[in-house]
């Protein structure tokens, strides 16, 4: 699905919290949201996710209204629920589902829970799970709901270094393979500019930068949007890292 | 990838609890994961299943028991298989079948039908709202309908129904007020789950001051009546308040059928439940009209009845999880039984008397409540 956003503004009460945002995201293509805490990332996902009233213009392959097959993971509030992963998971079914759950939707969440080897907490309870696992699971839930459009708002904030990798590599695959439009609002530069095919950088709810990940995500726009100082280095792998050197 | 469990779930119905203690990762993907695979979530599905529908069969046999013995139980102590029979329309003994017939049945009835509407209604409380402290005792809704029975008794407000359903009357228009009210306040900011509560609060002390009031300026006789109304009692039920009660409670249950998942995607939150789909506000709107009927034609029967809606839906969580298909079931289920145990209580704690079945529901209901939230480790809510 093509996702265009034109001069898209989002107001809270008298805050505007997005102000004139221009977007293109490409099917099979991931884009990752970078800026500051308070740049209006979560709030530019809500509003694509059909959440938030808006100005401007929001297309989905040129159509305005918001079609049943998103996919949406907001940030972990820590859900302390009663339910199994297995329900959390059918959940994201939810429309198709009728009082008894049918085999083909056992399986979708089956194929997810595999995906995301999630089988084995499948009877556990969404309020004994880590945050981490918490995390994972609504992953799952996004994306049994068989999407076209994926929005992750921070999916991988509170993974140990493995998950991170392995949910950026899983969300990559499935958005290659499904030709997914993926929406991924990052914190961590480096796994953005490894993961995303283009990165919005955001701060006081404009678009700064938007462009290829090497384009964006270096020592100045870091300056920029960031107030950081950073240096660029070579990884052992060959790739650019950006290091946060001091507070500007 | 892969969180297997490391310590053991206390859950033994389940194949899955059985996780391997840590392992080195690679072996750890390969047993568990494996095993589970050939298992396949389906029969995972259809074991969960069956053992929630085994928990709500429990319920019911108990729940038969408990009929039964509530009948068997009186003034004059009748057999429990007479009872049996004369239900079950073999009665051998014509004055057994009076008894039971035009008396007992009908007051074990309408216990059965209000347990259940209290504890469906509180149990919906607590899953729009999100909070395990709600009912609609809580919030005010039965503080409403006890202030308007009062009104009734005090003022001998002139209604055009009959006197035995005046005040009830009156208790279920206040209850629905109640409701109203809550709603009303709650959405003038953005209907959330903290603005609801508070609403609900702040309604539950305006109507508890309103009643005292009432109480205040009433006449010694008009007193008593308030007190005796507000203990809760099931001494007036009939056919006709037992047939209202169940009307309601089976006209609610397509509405339920048809909102249980959406009921429980609110559980992860609105703005989760949003993205899945769900229209929250018109959620919590249908909701509030249903939790206002069944608390309002509960209480306004009975009397104010507390404890109920606050503890059965609680009891269900802990036996079937929040998955609403079954934990809106569950905790009518358990509403009723805790509610016919209460009235066989309350007819043989002290002999030769009848204590109001509203204090006995919580004279027996809390201790065993503390005890349920204690020995569960599993809480987390």
């Amino acid at each position: 699905m093509r996702l265009t956003v034109n001069d898209l503004s989002v107001r809270y009460g008298a805050t505007a919290v997005i102000c004139g945002l221009d977007l293109v995201a490409e099917p099979g293509e991931v884009l990752a949201v970078i800026g500051p805490n308070g740049s209006g990332k979560s709030s530019l996902v809500k509003a694509v996710a059909g959440l938030l009233p808006h100005g401007g213009t929001i297309a989905y392959d040129g159509r305005r209204e918001r079609p049943r097959s998103i996919g949406y993971m907001p940030q972990d509030i820590g859900v302390r629920t009663a339910l199994t992963v297995l329900e959390a998971v059918l959940l994201g079914r939810f429309g198709k589902l009728g009082l008894r759950v049918g085999a083909s939707d056992l399986a979708a969440a089956e194929a997810v829970l595999v995906e995301l080897d999630l089988v084995a907490l499948a009877s556990r309870y969404l309020g004994e799970l880590s945050g981490g696992q918490r995390q994972l699971v609504f992953l799952a839930q996004a994306l049994a709901s068989e999407p076209t459009l994926l929005l992750l708002d921070e999916p991988i904030s509170a993974l140990d270094i493995r998950h991170q990798l392995e949910v950026m590599e899983t969300m990559l695959r499935v958005t290659r393979e499904r030709d997914l439009t993926t929406l991924v609002v990052l914190h961590d530069l480096n796994i953005a500019a490894r993961f995303a095919d283009s990165v919005v950088a955001m701060r006081g709810g404009r678009a700064v930068c938007h462009g290829r990940p090497e384009r964006v995500i270096e020592p100045a726009m870091v300056a920029k949007v960031f107030d950081v100082q950073a240096g660029m280095s070579i990884g052992a792998d060959g790739r650019r890292i950006v290091t946060p050197l001091k507070a500007l | 990838m892969s969180f297997s469990s490391s310590c053991p779930s206390q859950r033994p119905a389940l194949a899955l609890s059985r996780a391997p203690r840590v392992e080195p990762l690679a072996a750890r993907t390969a047993s568990c994961g494996e095993k589970v695979r050939q298992q396949g979530l389906a029969e995972l599905y259809a074991a969960m299943a069956w053992r929630r529908t085994l928990v709500l069969l429990c319920g019911s046999a108990c729940l038969l028991a408990s009929l039964l013995l509530d009948v068997a139980t009186g003034p004059a102590l009748l057999p429990v298989r007479d009872v049996a029979r004369s239900i079950f329309g073999t009665a051998q003994d014509a004055s057994v079948d009076a008894i039971v017939w035009s008396i007992r049945l009908q007051t074990a009835l309408v216990a059965l039908v209000v347990g259940a509407a209290l504890g469906l209604s509180g149990a919906m409380m607590q899953t729009i709202l999100n909070n395990p402290l709600a009912s609609s005792y809580t919030l005010g809704v039965s503080a409403g309908a006890g202030f308007g029975a009062a009104l009734v008794i005090v003022l001998g407000v002139s209604l055009p129904v009959p006197e035995a359903y005046a005040i009830p009357l009156m208790a279920f228009l206040f209850a629905c007020l109640a409701c109203a009210g809550v709603y009303g306040i709650g959405a003038t900011r953005d209907s959330s789950p903290e603005m609801l509560l508070l609403a609900g609060i702040a309604l539950l002390f305006l109507f508890q001051a309103l009643l005292a009031l009432l109480q205040f300026v009433a006449s010694p006789e008009a007193l008593q009546q308030i007190v005796f109304w507000l203990f809760g009692s099931l001494q007036k039920a009939s056919w006709g308040k037992f047939w209202i009660i169940a009307a309601v409670l089976v006209a609610c249950m397509p509405v339920l059928a048809a909102d249980a998942w959406r009921l429980t995607a609110l559980k992860l939150g609105d703005e989760r439940a949003r993205g899945l789909g769900v229209d929250v506000r018109r959620l919590r709107l249908r909701s509030f009209f249903l939790i206002s009927a069944l608390t309002g034609v509960a209480v306004a029967f009975v009397g104010t009845i507390g404890f109920v809606g606050l503890v059965a839906p609680h009891i269900a969580r802990m036996l079937v999880g929040e998955d609403q298909r079954s934990f809106l079931p569950a905790s009518a289920l358990y509403g009723a039984l805790l509610l016919s145990v209460a009235s066989i209580a309350s007819k043989t704690a002290l002999p030769g008397a009848i204590v109001p079945i509203g204090i006995v529901t919580s004279l027996v209901g809390v201790p065993f409540f503390i005890w349920l939230i204690m020995r569960n480790r599993r809480a987390f809510w």
